[in-house]
């Protein structure tokens, strides 16, 4: 840690996390810890082709079908998932636009007999030829961002280098497979599920089943592990869990086992980039040519948004005197791609950063020196036209990573000597792109209650990142109370305002910023009364603070220009892989990295959300390959698709450097998705010295370096 | 299914409770006996989190029939906190941030008191020891620091 010691009494200290006593005690209860006697277990039957049309439906008579409650597109309201656009169907509507698609849900008290009964149910489709790559299927979204005289850029370049550049999908590997328990009495649908957004699934279940939002109440129940895998796909659980709870009468209980969850749900988006770079003979960038291009699947889910943030962060942390980025996404006939930590920016960025590796190799300068030569300072321009407001001090960050990683003694090793070093230089936005914030309208509420307590009531989860112990912290700070007279009210929608969704590395830094603000007026109504004091005189005090636009924040969202973010995190990475000499394959030995995410709010628990991070790039980089077959993943087992395990894993080593953002919460700003930019590129440089290769995709596998 | 009692000790007390023979114990243990700290995360003995200490040895109790564990003495994340008091290994956990969302952490924590208690078996350290024990939030820096923390309190002790 490079900051002075902080003036708080909470923020700025390693405060325990709050469930955490729970979590190491196992006494924190799961979705599918949670007892439900008298219950019905539900399955889902799937198309078993990736496009085409169904014929016929078969039940075999040898199932006694009246044990059975079965609910599909007949009993919904609307057969949809509303999300965005509002494409995706709750079940196939008679045509199959990807493999396991949901076909029908049926729900009996023994399990196993639900399972049998799933797997005897025969579907007659007419197969149709499926599109399975990018690029033949038809676009589903396109962005374009101009800056500058690109082809005067280009003429006044020395030297022009293209490349192409590709990613993989990737699962998220949460430990906690996706589970719902619905319960519908007296016309209400109760739901309790492994979440990362309440209300997105409280506005789905509304929808697909014509409830009043008064109808719907979604809780969210201890959650192991999301990375956006729990951002949008809950809600098809939660309709799924509804529908059957609906039509039986009885609690549902829907829990997915590992190969539906791994088979069925969303993963990150893979891309294909190709860049052109213009600069001149000392490496000063004038002009960058980037078309990005990423698989979005059957349904446009998220993909919008994802194909958004991936163009925005295509630039990276540089200045170009001009640069055109243009962005595709398609639709193939994979299950929708979804939110996965980072959330295309990991994509733009692997392949602008490997460029510039491979740029700097044949300008004949050092890559770290390369990048400092182009790096961001405040006044700069963006290609989107935003003003850099802030300092990035990226050239004192570079500085410490290379020290503390004895980067040039490691760069002077031969190519293909078995042992390499990479360098990379990222940055990610904070909150939502855009007017999201504005639109999201985000409230949160802190309350005095009668207990003598300041209750926090956010849609906010925590999902292991630490919500709950961060907003403590603030509120504790904020009031000047002891930290234990802090509640953290369970996200459930009948009782929380809605903060948004947990996604975008928003809720430390935006929301946080509101639940403040809520502390603070707080604060000033009691003037110096206890809460006690205060409630037994005026009763519970609730405060609200509603999301407003920082100053001088402005968007257009139809020319796609103005200031995209309201502040960015930075980090850079040193990267040092060794190459086994007879088995080929690469292992990343450490991983060096300063960071600025402004004030940490939790030494702790950023410097958790940096490690973590940063292991699953390592994996996205070199071990997770998620073979697709007919579009989706046919290695949806932990057996055959390998995640890191703590003898794969790399030494890391974190270093904060803040620099405060004004207007995030006590001067912080995104911290969650930020590591997963920077380290595939600086891994697969780092493979390419030691391996003396030119790879330019991950996963980079040893049978890529044996050939 | 047909169910016949199996008897085992679980965290020093008896219990006798009725499965199918080839039932995973897992599924014994969070059923018949309300051990629900035993996680399920893949049902094919890759992740860990059901991770539990059968006759001294750290077992995934996904992998295991019910009939392996009549007679077995077993050891669960519930038994470890005496009195109210977390385990050393416990404790630890939670000052390095050794558990984000804590679904891999009660087969994470007895796998590292295993090592804890066994070092010699695992020459390659923690990093070998935890090895079965799939982590997807902590990179397992955090659960290292955690290891040596414990170990060097639980020997000053």
């Amino acid at each position: 840690m490079t900051s002075a010691a902080p003036p708080y009494r909470y923020v700025g200290h390693s405060v325990l996390r709050r469930e955490g006593a729970d979590k190491v005690t196992g006494r924190a209860i799961y979705i599918d810890d949670r007892a439900t006697p008298g219950c019905l277990h539900a399955k889902t039957l799937r198309s078993t082709i990736p496009a085409g049309r169904i014929r016929a439906i078969h039940f075999p008579p040898h199932i006694p079908w009246h044990e059975f409650t079965i609910a599909d597109a007949r009993d919904l309201a609307e057969n949809v998932v509303a999300l965005i656009l509002d494409d995706q169907p709750v079940f196939c509507d008679g045509i199959v636009r990807h493999l396991h698609e949901p076909i029908l849900v049926l729900a009996h008290p023994d399990h196993g007999k639900a399972e049998e009964a799933v797997r005897a149910i025969r579907v007659d489709y007419d197969e149709e030829p499926g599109v399975f790559d990018i690029g033949p299927g038809p676009v589903m979204k396109s962005y374009r961002i101009d800056h500058g005289e690109i082809d005067a850029a280009f003429a006044e370049s020395d030297v022009v280098l293209e490349g192409t550049y590709q990613t993989g999908a990737q699962e998220h590997v949460y430990i906690e497979p996706n589970g719902f328990i619905a319960e519908w009495k007296n016309g209400v649908a109760t739901l309790r599920g492994s979440l990362q957004c309440p209300y997105y699934v409280h506005k789905a279940v509304m929808r697909a089943l014509g409830l009043p939002a008064e109808k719907v109440n979604v809780i969210q129940e201890t959650t192991g592990g999301g990375f956006g895998g729990k951002e949008d796909f809950p809600s098809v659980l939660g309709i799924h869990a509804a529908l059957l709870a609906r039509k039986s009468g009885k609690t549902i209980r829907l829990m997915y086992n590992r190969n539906e969850d791994m088979a069925s749900s969303t993963k990150r988006h893979p891309s294909r980039s190709l860049i052109r770079t213009g600069c001149t003979r000392d490496g000063k960038l004038l002009a960058l040519d980037f078309e990005f291009l990423i698989d979005g699947g059957a349904y446009s889910t998220l993909s919008a948004v994802v194909l958004s943030r991936g163009i925005l962060h295509g630039s990276g942390p540089y200045r170009w005197k001009a640069a055109r980025l243009v962005g595709h996404c398609h639709f193939t006939n994979s299950p929708p791609y979804g939110a996965f930590r980072g959330f295309g920016a990991p994509q733009s960025q692997f392949a602008i950063e490997l460029h510039l590796s491979r740029l700097a190799d044949q300008l004949g300068i050092d890559p770290a020196e390369l990048r400092r030569r182009n790096f961001l300072h405040r006044g700069d321009v963006l290609p989107t036209g935003q003003i850099l407001a802030e300092d990035p001090n990226l050239e004192a960050m570079l500085d410490r990573a290379l020290d503390i990683s004895d980067y040039h003694e490691k760069r002077k090793k031969p190519r293909g000597g078995g042992s390499g070093v990479g360098v990379s230089a990222t940055l990610h936005g904070t909150g939502f792109t855009g007017n999201g914030e504005v639109y999201l309208a985000s409230k949160v509420a802190v309350e005095a209650r009668a207990d003598g307590k300041a209750t926090i009531l956010v849609a906010s989860t925590e999902i292991g990142q630490g919500t709950e112990t961060i907003f403590s912290q603030m509120v504790a700070e904020a009031l000047g109370i002891p930290i234990g007279d802090v509640v953290f009210h369970r996200p459930e929608t009948d009782r929380v305002p809605n903060s948004g969704p947990t996604v975008a590395s928003r809720t430390c830094s935006v929301v946080g910023r509101l639940v403040q603000r809520a502390a603070e007026q707080l604060r000033d109504r009691l003037s110096g009364a206890s809460i006690a004091d205060h409630v037994r005189r005026h009763g519970v005090a609730r405060e609200e603070a509603v999301y407003t636009p920082p100053p001088g924040l402005v968007w257009n969202e139809d020319s796609y220009r103005g200031s995209a973010y309201g502040a960015y995190s930075w980090a850079i990475m040193v990267a040092e892989t060794t190459v086994d000499p007879v088995t080929r394959a690469p292992k990343v030995e450490a991983i060096w990295n300063t960071t600025d995410v402004g004030t940490i709010i939790n030494p702790v628990l950023a410097i958790g959300q940096m490690e973590g991070g940063i292991a699953q790039a390592v994996g996205w980089a070199t071990c997770e390959q998620v073979v697709l077959r007919k579009g989706a993943m046919a290695n949806g087992q932990m057996t055959n698709y390998i995640i890191p395990t703590s003898a794969d894993a790399p030494s890391i080593v974190v270093e904060f450097m803040e620099n405060p953002y004004a207007e995030g919460a006590y001067g912080s700003k995104g911290v969650g998705e930020l590591p997963m930019d920077g380290p595939a590129s600086a891994i697969v440089a780092a493979i390419n010295h030691a391996a003396d290769a030119g790879l330019a995709h991950i996963p980079a596998t040893p049978e890529d370096l044996l050939s | 299914m047909i169910h016949t009692p199996i008897q085992f000790s679980l965290n020093g007390e008896k219990r006798s409770v009725a499965a199918h023979p080839m039932e995973p114990l897992l599924d014994v243990l969070r059923r018949e006996c309300g051990a629900t700290g035993t996680k399920y995360g893949c049902g094919e003995g890759e992740c860990g989190a059901c991770s539990v200490i059968i006759n001294g040895e750290l077992a995934m109790s996904c992998m295991i029939p019910a009939c392996q564990a009549a007679d077995a003495t077993i050891e669960t994340i519930e038994g470890l906190a005496r009195d109210g008091e977390l385990h050393p290994v416990q404790q630890a956990f939670l000052e390095t941030g050794g558990a984000q969302c804590g679904i891999c952490t009660p087969g994470m924590v007895l796998a590292a008191v295993q090592y804890i208690r066994h070092p010699e078996r695992s020459p390659g350290g923690a990093a070998e020891a935890l090895e079965g024990n799939l982590c997807r939030c902590t990179g397992y820096s955090a659960i290292f620091r955690a290891v040596e923390l414990a170990r060097s309190r639980m020997e000053s002790a």
